[in-house]
């Protein structure tokens, strides 16, 4: 495994891990390790598999560098160059971070995916044995299909749920003092991604400024001295960098406000019927035009206003995803007769909640189950349905009633002439027909096929039909031929087939034989395979005559 | 389901009944017998409205001539379309049973701002713009004047309902107030006077407090309601405070600078009158001769000013001769505007009965007691004769005379204070004058007096007897109802003390110390850790939420609080705080989870209830004592103790503790809902607190949870809501707190109902 040749990207030597020097190598899939003196690597991580790194802090005496295993073991690595250790293994650490995330996403994420596949769907699972493990067609091929499968069907719950913000992630930056009159805040890609998904602001601040006007690290110097992160902190100078997103914020906290709210149930604006005019009531009115608030106070209400912002942000960052979705129904919606004149709009869900707000649950009696109410863009259409125009008259309520009526009239008259209805002897050979052994009975012994035949055998039958469905999928989707990968594909699909049939079918044929067992089970299957067969050389005479 | 409630036979539009909803219409039907008025309290959550309605209703339909109409009055606007919503439930299935179209007309009543359909107006965003806009379109001298100027501006839906409108009254239905807007667009009539002149003939009218309670409005809409009339208030624990402000008047050196300029105008435009047409202010000035009586007989829209006395003492009289003439009056309110400037001039407080400030006011200007009385009434004749558009402009002059009128009524249950600067800030001059209500009974004794029952009922009426007595009226009927269920779904806790035995109080020799606001904030992070969905804290006031929040911020607990849960804070903008509920609903709803911080006496705390997930649990910090150093308050503790015995100390806990309760109760909405409710502070532990929440809340309490530390809270707590999480099914609760009709019938139950009332 060691042997083959990959590009070494850097080899830092002096690294000692357990206690033993030795030269570490980053090369184009792994890092590894090898001990002063010998040739095979005793550590090795394909980069795949590391989750993460961690640096000991500057200023530490020994200077290291650990890596975190997905499966949760560390190794660590020590780095012994005095005059360059700690160059070396920022050096190291640099290119790791290039490097991680590449591989990070790939491959994680779709192992994760098909194994979780595999295991929600036996079905999938067996199909997987099936087609697979024996080598019908190759893993790749089995994917290919079903991952972009379950992309296009998105819309499935099974769909990969965004994950949220963390309402804390500032406080996982608490700062921590180094001990010499500074503070040192640590930032991961997680923090840095939360912050920019919650103030999109920053984020716009991070796009116009970073790198060509200061560099990564001075922008997040600058942003943890802001005003801005530190509300409570009465405004620090206009030249602030972040002045601005504290204004957009502000803007951004009006706009909701100034939204109101859908539910009225909880908008207090408007929960008071009749309110005291102006100068009668106990308490006096709120002083807030003549006085001045302390500074304290100010920072407070500061801080309140932060936390509201904060939480509603967060909120709405882990909603965005929605978003679109959303947008689009509010569309349809008004385009369906729901105009978004607020006044005609409100009602409904006004009453919804009302409704909900007055429900006794307990005291009712159940009735069923709770149903589902229908969205419909076009009530008309679905009460109607496509219904192709017709030239022909239209029966009026008049004639259905007066034809009922007779139809009626006619029942009430009609008596049955029962010895007239059939000949003595038609009846007597329909009896025989139906009784056992006669010629309409024989279809009975079919129904039985299931107790005819043993379990095992109906399973494996089930089994070959879904994978030979499969293989036949996969067979039939490459029509119409259009292109030279489906050419190809083709014919492998035509080889897989083929190697399905003699591996798989035959053997159950003649299992089934060996158990003599009369009834055709498998001829259907047959049958499906002659015709794809059958269409695959109709396509291969045609590509032929083309060619010539 | 059909009951029969003491021989009278009621449809209850469900299919099983609460144990203590039968109690409670047996009460209720007590009091109607009776003819008297009731106190009643029920847990909230547990069908209160629905079985007040399907009593009330069988009994208006039994009874027809006993009792004519009932008027149910809420507080909030949700709450009173709420009680139509359940209302219709209940025609539905008076309808279903009986077979046929029920002869029934129920209406709600609520603000121009609810109600008007005109497409200009409703689309301002204050009720008092709507208000003031839609007189100046709808005021009988505006429209008179239409005649000679076609320019001006009315309302066509006005004009369409005085045309057609009263001809075809409304017969039979439920009107929500959306259903009046959608009826009155589709007819084109006003659907705000269309409601106010159903509501004579209605027989359920649901409206706000303010419609019976002000005096200035309730004369207005109210007036010739049905003696015979049954009055709810629901939800009616804060009932003395409506009273209160509805009777007293503050007066700013702002307000007198607009009297000024109000003043001012009159002037002018008598000034400009008199030149033109002087024959006007003639024909006034022997209306006035002649006593007020005509004067009133103006239209509805009108609403220059309403007298805030009891109008009838007032109309017999003629005006005084010395404010007759519009100059005499105009010279008469100048000199009392006058004297109030000066007596806003002072560097000390000043505290004096209204009789001092009468013979004050004499010996300084010689303004006498009789004139003063008719001050709001004769501004009323005189802006309608000097026919002044826009009357939001003249609410200053409004207040100032209203004061005149009620400072020379009233010689006692009122008192007068004047203020040269806030507390906070003695440094800022900012006179205030209050003339300060200190007998909530003055404002509701008129309708005490004038209908056959009035039923005041709540969760949260604890203690009973109090109400009676600051309300000063005798009740037929008071009771207590617990809430019976089938597991104990509400779990009161009392925290006396942290983890490190400090004892946690908000009261004020503590409230600052540091070990407290820890504790406090230990508390919220604990239960934020282990509560799910939604949890509520209540703090005892405005600031006291702020200083803890910032101290909590430097301490860096409520980011620890913030890596469980999301973070809102009511903020003393509406609408902000609206956002703010809005989005704690939605992080609730999502799974997310969030505490939403607010303030006790607040408008969260009063209106919004926060069912099943969205509040778990509920924390009161402290105990919400109301701010005990204003000088309005220690005048009307005093006055309390002088006049109905109450001592000052039993009516601030009592105060206290409604508010607290109200809190807490917030969380549990029926017997299907389940919260904590977690008291932390130690104060909460001493009986004569504890004895002071309502019977259902306190009966849950158990000794061993009277003084917790945090660990032990959480602890309860979390077995509380293990429990809680198991699945609860209608079998469960199936003859123990929910029952069927035959259930019911059967003579245990019967016995064990008559234990749910307790009657004070």
């Amino acid at each position: 495994m060691t042997t083959s040749s990959e590009d070494v990207l850097l080899a830092i030597k002096r690294v000692r891990q357990k206690k033993q020097d030795g030269i570490l190598f980053l090369m184009a899939e792994r890092i590894a390790w090898t001990p002063e003196g010998k040739d095979r690597f005793t550590v090795s991580h394909l980069y795949a598999d590391i989750r993460c790194q961690k640096i000991s802090p500057d200023g530490k005496a020994k200077i290291q560098l650990q890596l975190v295993l997905h499966t949760g073991e560390t190794t660590n690595f020590h780095f012994t160059n005095e005059s360059s250790a700690l160059k070396d293994r920022d050096a190291v650490k640099d290119l790791l971070q290039q490097l991680l995330p590449k591989f990070k996403r790939k491959t994680n994420k779709e192992l994760e995916e098909k194994n979780r596949m595999l295991q929600e769907d036996p079905l999938l699972f067996q199909l997987y044995k099936d087609l697979v493990v024996s080598q019908v067609i190759s893993a790749e091929e089995f994917w290919a299909n079903r991952l972009s499968l379950n992309s296009v069907d998105s819309s499935l719950p099974n769909h990969k749920q965004e994950v949220g913000i963390s309402a804390a992630f500032l406080a996982d930056v608490r700062p921590q003092t180094d001990g010499c009159n500074g503070l040192r805040y640590n930032l991961t890609s997680d923090i840095i991604e939360s912050i920019f998904r919650t103030y999109p602001a920053v984020k716009q601040k991070y796009a116009e400024n970073v790198p060509h006007n200061m560099t990564e690290k001075e922008f997040w110097t600058r942003f943890f001295q802001s005003h801005y992160f530190h509300r409570d902190r009465i405004s620090m100078g206009a030249q602030d960098l972040f002045s601005e997103c504290a204004k957009l914020d502000d803007k951004g906290l009006k706009t909701m406000v100034g939204q109101g709210v859908k539910n009225p149930l909880i908008d207090l604006t408007s929960l008071d019927d009749q309110t005291l005019d102006e100068g009668y009531g106990v308490s006096s009115a709120p002083s807030s035009s003549g006085c001045t608030k302390s500074v304290k106070e100010t920072s407070n209400t500061a801080i309140i206003k932060r936390f509201n912002l904060h939480s509603a942000m967060v909120l709405a960052a882990g909603l965005r995803k929605h978003e679109p979705q959303n947008e689009q129904n509010s569309e349809t919606s008004s385009t369906d007769g729901n105009s978004r004149d607020s006044d005609f709009f409100q009602p409904p869900l006004k009453k919804v909640k009302l409704q909900e707000a007055i429900e006794y649950q307990d005291l009712k009696q159940e009735n069923g189950k709770k149903t589902i109410a229908l969205t419909l863009k076009k009530s008309e259409r679905y009460s109607h349905g496509p219904v192709p125009v017709q030239s022909q008259t239209y029966t009026t309520s008049q004639d259905i009633i007066n034809s009922v009526n007779y139809i009626k009239h006619e029942m009430d008259n009609y008596t049955p002439h029962l010895n007239h209805v059939l000949s003595s002897s038609a009846a007597s050979s329909a009896i025989t027909a139906l009784s056992p052994g006669g010629l309409l009975m024989q279809g009975g012994a079919h129904q039985a096929i299931n107790q005819m035949v043993p379990n095992d055998v109906q399973s494996e039958l089930k089994h070959l039909y879904v994978a030979a469905g499969e293989l036949l999928r996969h067979f039939w989707s490459c029509f119409p031929v259009n292109s030279p990968f489906l050419e190809e594909k083709v014919v492998k699909m035509k080889s897989n087939l083929e190697r399905f049939h003699i591996s798989k079918l035959r053997p159950f044929q003649e299992k089934v034989q060996r158990q003599y067992l009369s009834t055709n089970l498998t001829g259907h299957l047959e049958e499906m395979l002659q015709a794809s067969y059958g269409k695959f050389s109709m396509w291969q005479s045609k590509r032929m005559v083309r060619k010539t | 389901m059909k009951l029969n409630i003491d021989g009278l036979l009621v449809y209850f539009p469900y299919d099983y009944i609460y144990p203590e909803q039968y109690s409670y219409m047996l009460e209720l039907k007590r009091t109607l017998d009776a003819k008297g008025h009731g106190v009643l309290e029920m847990p909230s959550g547990t069908g209160k409205t629905i079985s007040l309605l399907s009593l009330i209703v069988a009994y208006q339909k039994a009874y027809p001539l006993d009792v004519t109409k009932l008027i149910y009055c809420s507080r909030t606007v949700p709450e009173i379309e709420k009680v139509v919503e359940e209302l219709k439930k209940l025609m539905e299935f008076h309808e279903k049973m009986t077979g046929e179209k029920q002869n029934f007309l129920a209406l709600a009543l609520s603000s121009r701002k609810n109600l008007c359909v005109h497409p200009e107006v409703s689309s301002l965003r204050f009720g008092k713009d709507v208000d003031g806009k839609c007189h100046s379109m709808t005021a009988s001298y505006i429209r008179s004047r239409k005649q000679q100027n076609p320019g001006v501006q009315l309302c066509r839906f006005y004009e369409e309902f005085e045309a057609l409108g009263r001809q075809v009254p409304l017969t039979a239905g439920i009107f929500n107030l959306d259903d009046l807007k959608a009826f009155g667009r589709q007819k084109g009539w006003c659907p705000y006077f269309l409601a106010r002149y159903s509501i004579l003939h209605a027989n359920i009218v649901i409206y706000s407090y303010h419609y019976l309670l002000d005096p200035k409005i309730a004369d207005l809409v109210s007036k010739e309601l049905a003696k015979k009339s049954v009055i709810v208030f629901d939800e009616a624990h804060n009932i003395d405070n409506v009273c209160i402000d509805s009777m007293s008047v503050n007066i700013t050196r702002r307000t007198l600078d607009r009297t000024q300029s109000n003043i001012d105008t009159l002037q002018s435009t008598i000034q400009k009158i008199k030149e033109t047409d002087a024959a006007k202010l003639r024909e006034e000035y022997s209306q006035l001769v002649q006593g007020l009586k005509e004067a009133n007989v103006a239209r509805e829209t009108d609403v220059y000013l309403s007298n805030p006395v009891l109008p009838d003492e007032i109309l017999q009289e003629a005006v005084p001769g010395s404010i007759r003439t519009a100059e005499h009056f105009v010279g008469f309110l100048k000199r009392l505007l006058e004297y109030l400037k000066s007596r806003l001039r002072i560097q000390h407080v000043v505290q004096e009965s209204p009789p001092q400030f009468l013979k004050d006011i004499y010996e300084k200007v010689c303004i006498d007691r009789k004139p003063l009385r008719f001050c709001s009434e004769r501004l009323r004749s005189l802006l309608r004769t000097l026919e002044i558009a826009d009357i939001a402009d003249f609410s200053a002059v409004t207040l100032i005379s209203n004061f005149a009128t009620l400072v020379s009524t009233y010689s006692k249950g009122f008192t007068v204070i004047i203020e040269p600067f806030e507390d906070k800030t003695p440094s800022i001059a900012n006179p205030v004058l209050h003339f300060s209500c200190m007998d909530s009974s003055i404002a509701i004794k008129p309708v005490f007096e004038r209908f056959q029952s009035v039923v005041i009922t709540s969760g949260t009426l604890s203690p009973l007897d109090i109400y009676p007595k600051i309300l000063d009226f005798h009740p037929v009927t008071m009771a207590s109802f617990t809430m019976t269920l089938a597991r104990t779904c509400l779990c009161p806790l009392i925290v006396g003390r942290g983890n490190d035995q400090v004892a946690i109080s908000s009261k004020f020799e503590t409230r600052e110390d540091i070990a407290v606001i820890r504790n406090y904030g230990n508390l919220l992070s604990e239960m934020s850790a282990i509560v799910p969905d939604g949890i509520v804290a209540f703090f005892t006031s405005y600031q006291y939420m702020e200083n803890i929040v910032a101290s909590w911020y430097e301490q860096g607990i409520l980011e620890n609080i913030q890596r469980n849960k999301l973070i809102f804070i009511e903020t003393q903008d509406a609408a902000e705080t609206s956002m703010a509920l809005e989005k704690y609903q939605e992080a609730c709803e999502n799974g997310r989870g969030a505490i939403l911080l607010s303030v006790a006496r607040g408008k969260v705390s009063e209106g919004i209830d926060f069912v099943h997930h969205f509040g778990r649990a509920v924390i009161m910090f402290g105990v919400p004592y109301v701010y005990t150093q204003s000088r309005i308050l220690k005048a009307r503790l005093e006055y309390l103790r002088d006049q109905f015995q109450i001592r000052e100390n039993d009516f601030l806990t009592f105060d206290a503790m409604r508010h607290a309760a109200q809190c807490v109760g917030r969380a549990i909405r029926g017997k299907t809902d389940y919260g904590l409710m977690i008291f932390a502070d130690k104060r909460y532990s001493r009986s004569d607190k504890r004895g002071k929440l309502p019977r259902w809340i306190q009966e849950h309490i158990s000794d061993g949870s009277l003084n917790l530390t945090i660990d032990e809270t959480v602890q309860l707590s979390k077995h509380f809501l293990r429990e809680m999480a198991q699945p609860f099914r209608k079998e469960d609760q199936l003859g123990l707190s929910l029952l069927t009709l035959e259930q019911l019938q059967s003579e245990e139950m019967l016995k064990k109902i008559t234990q749910i009332a307790h009657q004070v």
